[in-house]
């Protein structure tokens, strides 16, 4: 288990542990209302926070067969 | 005959020349054409985990679901996301360990990891049950898709057969090869068009993103938040989670997978899919259009086509309605394949064991044709939504995880027993919610909404896990003992 993988953690407790409180209209975020675009950001950053791990890992540096 | 429907039958026409073209000069062994040789590469296994994931279904039931129940749909983005991370770590293992073993099903995958063809079998059956539903909604958005875009002439039900037919034909032609090509013609459509429908809708009627939003707050301001009941913040987090958790474990992903030739793939898809799930939110732009602009509209999965036979002439209606076609041929034969080798390799192959490469292949064929049949006859009887019947297929599937991701541990603690216990536990209670329509309510009526409103798919889980846990633990006693006493087990 290597320490950065926890990062993929982060997009679990913002989606499934923020609903409650992110659920609502206002303020509207590029256009989007506040809910929708929270989601928006966390999808994007979910990419985000795999790239880093994948860049990080030493797994994906080695060529398997 | 009009303009759309002959764009639709060209594209139909290609697909299948596609699919003649990608055979030609390759001997089809079963292998072949299930899994293609474990040959392909990683952007290759993308396009084809990415067309397993936006089906017909991203086009017409989640614009469907945002139209009937507008923000509830945002759940299907949240699981996408969450649930393509997951790529990372748990698909390499099982690829790792179906190559090594020359596994080309999923449940072929259970009865070599528990050693047990029984469980096999068993796993072929639910995947089997699990793909019913989801196949169904292809056929049904293959009827709603060719009967609107018929401009009313062709009923349903001849819609639906005339698109079961289609589908057929493709899947005998080529197997996943021609899913492969297809795949990409049908991703680079469905990417142009679920864009421009989303960008273009909202502009054209409502000059803005921000716009469309208003709109659709001024004439129903709970449409953009999660309700206090029903589909409420408990409903989205249960439903949300246990949907990530099975992410792939589709048994048409199951041979996309073993037909990656690296597990390098695998963590490069984890940094690709999420952000290719935003295509999602285009979809909610026309489905919140269409709220507005149809107001009488009493079926939402005819959201999308309806708002499109509205604003555009009927060639660009041909157009979205070919992407439709592409993206129920491409899943659709994906599904058919993987549950057709399911049944010939773990039900067909034990029963008969001497049976030829090639009269294995015929089987398979059969059992295409019959499963058809079947979906056939449920998406001409079933009143439910696109959405429900999705609903319904993933609480399925997700009975499978449990067993399968602890198998994938150095010391599994489950064994065959427990394994099938719970998964049959699980699946009974689903299947059993289903078709009696009980809900949470009806099970707890005294406990708060919170509870209530969960998906019902966590109690059948959680009785899976419970449950498969105990009952490994108890037939296993003699095996525990053992191990226990051996120093090397100790010091782990």
């Amino acid at each position: 288990m290597k320490p950065y993988y926890l990062l993929a953690v982060l997009p679990f407790i913002a989606i499934l542990g923020g609903a409650a409180f992110v659920n609502r209209i206002e303020p509207y975020v590029l256009g989007l209302p506040f809910f929708l675009f929270w989601i928006i950001l966390w999808a994007v950053l979910c990419s985000v926070i795999m790239f880093i791990i994948y860049r990080l890992d030493p797994l994906n540096k080695e060529n398997e067969e | 005959m009009n303009i759309a429907l002959i764009i639709i039958t060209a594209f139909l026409l290609i697909s299948i020349a596609l699919g003649l073209l990608a055979k030609r000069g390759k001997e089809m062994s079963m292998e072949q054409w299930a899994i293609g040789g474990r040959g392909f590469g990683g952007i290759f296994v993308f396009l084809l985990l990415a067309g397993e994931t936006y089906s017909v279904f991203t086009l017409l039931g989640t614009s469907g679901l945002a139209f009937n129940n507008g923000a509830a749909a945002f759940y299907l983005l949240a699981f996408t996301a969450l649930g393509a991370i997951t790529s990372y770590w748990i698909l390499p293992p099982i690829w790792k360990y179906a190559k090594e073993q020359n596994i080309v099903s999923q449940s072929q995958f259970f009865s070599v990891k528990y050693k047990s063809q029984g469980l096999g079998l068993f796993v072929a059956i639910i995947g089997v049950v699990a793909l019913i539903p989801y196949i169904t909604i292809l056929f049904k958005s293959m009827g709603i898709l060719v009967s609107a875009t018929s401009y009313g002439a062709i009923s349903s039900n001849t819609a639906i057969w005339i698109g079961m037919i289609a589908l057929l034909v493709y899947v005998m032609v080529s197997g996943i090869h021609g899913s492969a090509w297809t795949a990409v013609l049908k991703d680079f459509l469905i990417f142009f068009v679920i864009l421009f429908l989303g960008i273009y809708l909202p502009l054209h009627y409502h000059g803005s993103f921000h716009g469309l939003f208003q709109a659709v707050h001024d004439m129903k301001p709970h449409a953009l938040t999660l309700p206090d009941k029903g589909m409420s913040v408990s409903w989205f987090i249960s439903t949300v989670a246990i949907s990530a958790f099975a992410y792939f474990m589709w048994p048409h992903n199951a041979p996309t997978i073993f037909s990656s030739n690296s597990a390098k793939s695998f963590r490069l898809n984890a940094v690709l899919l999420p952000i290719y799930a935003l295509m999602i939110l285009f979809v909610y732009f026309v489905g919140f259009t269409a709220m507005v602009e149809l107001p009488g509209l009493k079926d939402g999965d005819f959201a999308l086509l309806e708002l499109s036979l509205k604003t555009f002439d009927p060639w660009f209606v041909g157009i979205v309605g070919a992407t439709g076609l592409l993206a129920t041929l491409v899943p659709g034969s994906m599904m058919l394949i993987s549950t057709a080798t399911m049944i010939t390799t773990n039900i067909i192959e034990p029963l008969k064991p001497n049976i030829s490469d090639k009269h294995k292949g015929w089987s398979a064929k059969g059992f295409v044709v019959l499963l058809s049949l079947v979906c056939t006859f449920f998406s001409m009887s079933s009143g439910d939504t696109l959405a429900t019947l999705y609903l319904t297929s993933f609480s399925l599937i997700t009975q499978m995880a449990p067993s399968l991701y602890l198998s994938l541990r150095k010391k599994n603690v489950v064994n065959k027993y427990g394994a099938g216990i719970g998964m049959f536990a699980g699946i009974a209670i689903v299947i059993y919610v289903t078709f009696s329509k009980t809900t949470m309510a009806d099970l707890f009526p005294s406990l708060p909404s919170i509870i209530q409103d969960l998906n019902i798919g966590i109690i059948a889980l959680f009785t899976n896990v419970v449950l498969m846990l105990v009952v490994s633990l108890l037939t296993r006693k003699s095996t525990v003992a053992v191990s226990y006493s051996s120093p090397k087990n100790n010091a782990l």
